[in-house]
């Protein structure tokens, strides 16, 4: 039980991220139905630019109060990413717009080759340790087997639920969010009705990596360790949750990442680590067989 | 500006170039400043690990800079540049940011038009392939010739077999990417099945590698069988994630499986390859002693050439004949329209699991060719990064053109390896520069370019397999390209 409660912190921890990542694949894919395949690597662009933002603040502006190194680190880190994935779209997805399907999806693998090997070359192949940061721990229970949580396990969790609240809202109320979904169920019609269609995607595209560049943030602090081939993975998971959880969905997007958090470390905790990550990719490809409008998602309805 | 009575034509000139100047201004510093954002941390920063394991800061504010101000002067001038020249900067910046994926889509690009070709392009179209094949067959006795055994050793190997069996591999996929239109991107499964298949067999039971060739292909078929037959229902880019998936799953079965596959420290002491049974050894039974020439290991290496060359060559054959039957046209027409196939009666699945498994079993030559040659396999020569390799080759190679493929090939494998020879390269980056390093950069920005410019290959224009009087190219465009 006690065993339970421990794996159950750790799982909604790790989900949350995945929650995060996975918000920027449903609502690309929402938006213009095209997957993503470059997202797991501009999360991990973002892991890199959070540490060396951080970095930049503790070693040259000797900056010593760890929450305020936080919060620019989080705000300049989401500016960004988001302006890398602004770039990316305008450069790499804009133009085609109209093509044959595969095209973008192509073009993002491209990208997403491109941009894991460009942090590569420029910040080097090894593994980049971030700095040890101070990080209580909670006793939950006393006894032989301790459940506990961390300052950094609470910090993530607040974090992922305070930004899918603000997210939510943004979504539902405001006419950002209201363009947004105009532009999903027809992009045609909503052109017309004078929604500025390529501005409304661009800034689906940037928000979905500032919400990537908080998983990022949350990365470097929960593993302490980044390196350049870390997005394939973790963008594969997220991508799997966003399918899990119906892609196009919010929730689902959400609800997924969670799902896919706890079945990763339920499977390792319980069976065996060997094959975690074996364990994620039968659940897309179960999915995707079996279910591909997932938990929450929509039947697609073919048009001729 | 005051009012003139009279503009003489260098006057509007200059007054056109003063309107311009002002909004071209406005958009170059913008996109400097965005570059400059964008390399903010991320170049003008060098987080590195110092003895104690501690990450320090090196700075790089130059490159970063020196990027702002490139980008600027670029925009600049391509914003200055009236509407004939701008095309060139678009042509440069390809270039420039594609190295030579670019290079190769600009080549292709001056060879469109809706004009019927000239005599000297039909010409060319219809020599370039058999004289770049009689270059190929001769090219392990040109290196031989020429360089004598010792230095020709490391050409024919590291650039003559090493590219053909890329190309081996992009024309396997192509049948599923190019002919079929279905994105695999887990094609390095099939590779693997068959590199281990001959690994297995050859280490456990003794087999030959005559024999184990098309049983590696028949277990690399199977597969393709196994792992598409519940998928191929999907849609295009499902699809993709899929094999992707499944790729993944079959080299972590790979690693995990230790009791079978050794898992990452791989199966090694995989028998070479024999002349027909004639070991390439320098003992009495071997091949230098049998045809009474001095040893040498380049025979071994020679012959390994060839038989690349040969099981490639079937490759293309079998594509090529299977492109006139049924089944190949079919294939051609799923690509373009999956619908209108539905619904003249098609059987779309059948179909689409020939495709896949026909390419997983040149996939599984090509394995148990990479393990003869090796001698040596572990999970390590399967990753994600191969099967994307091997689909930028199809893509930049013009996604159903056999002969795109295989320049695509040979530029992309060939181009590194030749950089890591020039010293002068190494004299201005330093000394450890590594083109390799490079290499997957440039894929990735020459996919990214390729699908730009011309989405539909190298090769943008499709031959009818079957016309009514006259064979007409039909333009790209005409062709819709169906749901994947």
């Amino acid at each position: 039980m006690d065993n339970f409660l421990q794996q159950l912190i750790n799982g909604l921890t790790l989900g949350s991220i995945y929650g995060l990542i996975a918000i920027g694949y449903t609502m690309v894919f929402g938006i213009i139905g095209m997957v993503n395949f470059a997202h797991g690597d501009v999360f991990m662009l973002s892991a890199f630019i959070a540490l060396i933002i951080f970095m930049i603040l503790t070693q040259i502006l000797h900056l010593g109060s760890l929450p305020v190194a936080f919060i620019v680190v989080m705000v300049a880190g989401m500016a960004l990413t988001g302006l890398w994935n602004w770039a990316i779209e305008r450069l790499a997805y804009r133009p085609l717009r109209g093509s044959f399907r595969l095209a973008p999806l192509i073009s993002a693998i491209g990208m997403s080759i491109f941009l894991s090997n460009f942090v590569q070359v420029v910040q080097g192949p090894r593994n980049k340790p971030a700095p040890q940061l101070p990080n209580h721990v909670f006793n939950l229970t006393g006894g032989a087997y301790d459940v506990t949580l961390s300052v950094r396990q609470v910090l993530i969790m607040i974090v992922t639920a305070v930004l899918l609240a603000a997210f939510w809202y943004l979504v539902q109320h405001t006419s950002l969010g209201r363009a947004q979904r105009a532009c999903e169920q027809d992009r045609k019609m909503a052109a017309l009705l004078g929604i500025d269609v390529d501005a409304t995607i661009s800034i689906t595209f940037v928000i979905g990596a500032a919400l990537a560049a908080v998983a990022g943030v949350m990365f470097v602090i929960y593993y302490g360790v980044v390196n350049f081939a870390d997005g394939f993975v973790p963008g594969v998971k997220a991508f799997t949750a966003a399918v899990l959880g119906g892609i196009g969905s919010l929730p689902g997007a959400v609800l997924g990442g969670l799902l896919i958090g706890l079945i990763e470390v339920f499977w390792s905790s319980y069976f065996t680590t060997d094959y975690k990550d074996v364990a994620a990719f039968m659940i897309l490809a179960i999915t995707l067989i079996f279910m591909p409008s997932g938990i929450l998602g929509r039947p697609e309805v073919e048009k001729v | 500006m005051t009012a003139a009575p009279q503009t003489t034509p260098l006057a509007s000139a200059s007054e056109t170039t003063a309107s311009q100047l002002v909004p071209a201004l406005r958009t170059a510093v913008a996109a400097a400043l965005v570059a400059f954002a964008l390399s903010f941390p991320i170049i003008s920063y060098h987080a590195e690990s110092n003895i104690n394991n501690e990450l320090v800061l090196i700075g790089r504010w130059p490159a970063s800079f020196g990027i702002a101000a490139l980008v600027f002067v670029f925009v600049f001038l391509r914003q200055m540049a009236g509407a004939d020249w701008r095309i060139w900067f678009d042509r440069f910046g390809s270039i420039a940011a594609g190295g030579m994926g670019g290079a190769l889509v600009q080549a292709a690009r001056e060879g469109e038009g809706v004009a019927p070709p000239s005599r000297a392009r039909v010409a060319f179209g219809r020599w370039f392939g058999p004289f770049m094949l009689g270059l190929v067959i001769a090219f392990p006795l040109l290196t031989l010739g020429l360089l004598g055994p010792a230095s020709s050793l490391k050409w024919i190997n590291n650039y003559g077999v090493q590219i053909l069996i890329y190309v081996m591999l992009g024309w396997g996929l192509n049948i599923v990417v190019g002919l079929a239109g279905l994105l695999d991107l887990g094609y390095v499964a099939f590779y693997a099945v068959g590199a281990y298949s001959y690994a297995l067999l050859s280490t456990t039971f003794g087999l030959s590698f005559w024999l184990c060739l098309p049983l590696a292909g028949m277990l690399a078929a199977m597969w393709g069988v196994i792992l598409g037959f519940p998928v191929l229902r999907l849609r295009g880019d499902y699809l993709a994630i899929v094999t992707l998936a499944f790729g993944e799953i079959i080299r972590m079965v790979l690693i995990n499986w230790v009791d079978l596959t050794n898992g990452y420290a791989g199966i090694t002491g995989i028998p070479h390859v024999t002349f027909f049974g004639i070991p390439f050894s320098d003992d009495d039974n071997g091949f230098a002693a049998i045809f009474h020439i001095p040893f040498s290991p380049i025979y071994r290496t020679i012959f390994l050439f060839y038989l690349i060359l040969g099981l490639a060559l079937l490759t293309n054959f079998v594509t090529l004949r299977l492109r006139r039957l049924p089944i190949g046209r079919a294939w051609e027409a799923l690509r373009e329209d999956e619908i209108a196939c539905r619904s003249l009666g098609i059987n779309t699945t059948n179909t689409k699991l020939t495709a896949f498994a026909l390419g997983a079993m040149f996939g599984g030559f090509a394995g148990s060719f990479f393990s003869v040659r090796q001698g040596f396999v572990s999970p390590e020569s399967f990753t994600f990064i191969e099967s994307a390799t091997i689909l930028a080759i199809v893509v930049l190679g013009g996604m159903g053109s056999q002969l795109g493929v295989a320049v695509a090939a040979a530029v992309m494998i060939g181009v590194p390896e030749l950089m890591r020879e020039l010293d002068w390269l190494k004299a201005i980056f330093g000394q450890d520069f590594d083109p390799t390093q490079y290499r997957m950069l440039l894929f990735g920005a020459a996919m990214v370019i390729m699908m730009i410019w011309k989405p539909r290959g190298l090769v943008s224009t499709r031959m009818p397999s079957i016309f009514l009087k006259e064979r007409r190219a039909v333009a790209g465009d005409l062709v819709k390209e169906g749901r994947g």
